[in-house]
């Protein structure tokens, strides 16, 4: 049966009713969409906050921490009297205010190998905003297992990174891209080594342009292609990414095949955002 | 041959913070040894201590990632861009 729009909806979502390409039809598919943002920093703020604008139907919002003050110069979904509150609570605030149509589910916790498919198993689309390496392999497997689509993104001082991983024949992963994360101590955190606060917002934004197109069916995703963004030279590149018949998780004889932790080793602190 | 080299800003400060800088080789290897020779430090973290690639900084010639091509062994052709790019986590 299809879904009407009621009135305030109509008005809402007049842009996208009216964009050539997207529609009725793919605003309804926004409204079906179900999309789950893994951290609500520097990253899941502006992803969170454009998939709620844009009425996506059932946002999770995936995070332990809480606001800090040091947090607000880039995480703009969190403000000065959040400080202190749970980043889940505090953002889930923000995009029922943007939104209140849109249906937020929050998980206060820290995912993990054991809790990864309970939270993860509900949602279509993944978003990775998180700030350490060994969530960022654990999302990666998870989503290869469940075989679900995940909108890659990741930030370094001045520089960012962003692809869509889609599980399927021969398709690439993160492992694919890089087998392993930099031993301990070799990567500064954004806590050590500073960040610049527009940053998360450019490739938020990235994410949430490419979890939008895996929603409606619109344009072509990223999917084969990493995009590479320095802020400094504003220089957009992207590169090929392919698939890697050796990859332990999507491979052709695959090694990994239930999920793990890797905080034994990667010592990257994962709490300093 | 000359490549032109996309750097990272983790490796910048080997260059005098130059985001690109120039550099001769006819392949890979000979490159990141050019480059070494010309900023001291700055394949450290590119290579590893028995002289092969680490798998958490890739290397591309123009779009292709070198694991798909020869390796160290890519042979470079004048004007190509080589991008070197790490692994990084933040969010």
């Amino acid at each position: 049966m299809t879904r009407e729009f009621t009135v305030e909806e109509v008005q809402r979502y007049a842009r996208h009713i009216i964009l050539p390409g997207v529609g009725a039809e793919g605003q309804r598919k926004l409204l079906e969409a179900k999309v789950v943002c893994i951290g609500t920093g520097g990253l899941g703020s502006p992803v969170s906050m454009y998939l709620a604008a844009a009425g996506v139907g059932t946002i999770g919002l995936v995070d332990f921490d809480v606001v800090d003050l040091s947090n607000l110069q880039r995480q703009i979904a969190h403000g000065t009297s959040d400080v202190g509150r749970p980043k889940v609570e505090s953002a889930r605030d923000a995009l029922n205010e943007i939104n209140p149509n849109v249906d937020v589910v929050t998980y206060d916790t820290i995912l993990t190998s054991e809790n990864a498919f309970d939270v993860l198993g509900p949602w279509d689309i993944v978003v990775d905003g998180t700030d350490n390496f060994p969530v960022r392999y654990l999302v990666n497997d998870a989503t290869q297992m469940l075989g679900k689509p995940l909108v890659y993104g990741s930030i370094y001082q001045f520089e960012g990174q962003a692809t869509v991983f889609r599980p399927g024949r021969e398709t690439p992963c993160y492992r694919c891209l890089f087998p392993q994360p930099p031993p301990p101590g070799t990567v500064p955190s954004c806590a050590e080594g500073g960040v610049f606060g527009v940053l998360p917002g450019i490739v938020g934004t990235i994410q949430a342009t490419e979890a939008i197109k895996l929603a409606t069916g619109l344009g072509e995703t990223l999917e084969g292609r990493l995009l590479i963004f320095d802020a400094l030279t504003m220089d957009f590149t992207t590169v090929k990414l392919r698939w890697d018949a050796d990859c332990p998780v999507c491979g052709k004889e695959p090694t990994v095949t239930e999920l793990i932790d890797y905080d034994q080793f990667c010592g990257i602190p994962s709490r300093a955002d | 041959m000359s490549v032109n080299v996309k750097l990272p800003t983790i490796l910048r400060k080997h260059a005098g913070g130059e985001a690109r800088v120039d550099a001769q080789g006819a392949t890979l290897r000979e490159l990141l040894s050019n480059l070494e020779g010309s900023y001291p430090g700055i394949t450290k973290n590119v290579l590893t201590a028995d002289g092969g690639l680490h798998r958490f900084i890739n290397v591309y010639v123009n779009d292709e990632d070198v694991r798909y091509l020869g390796s160290l062994e890519t042979e470079l052709k004048d004007g190509d861009t080589i991008s070197i790019l790490p692994a990084v986590a933040g969010g």
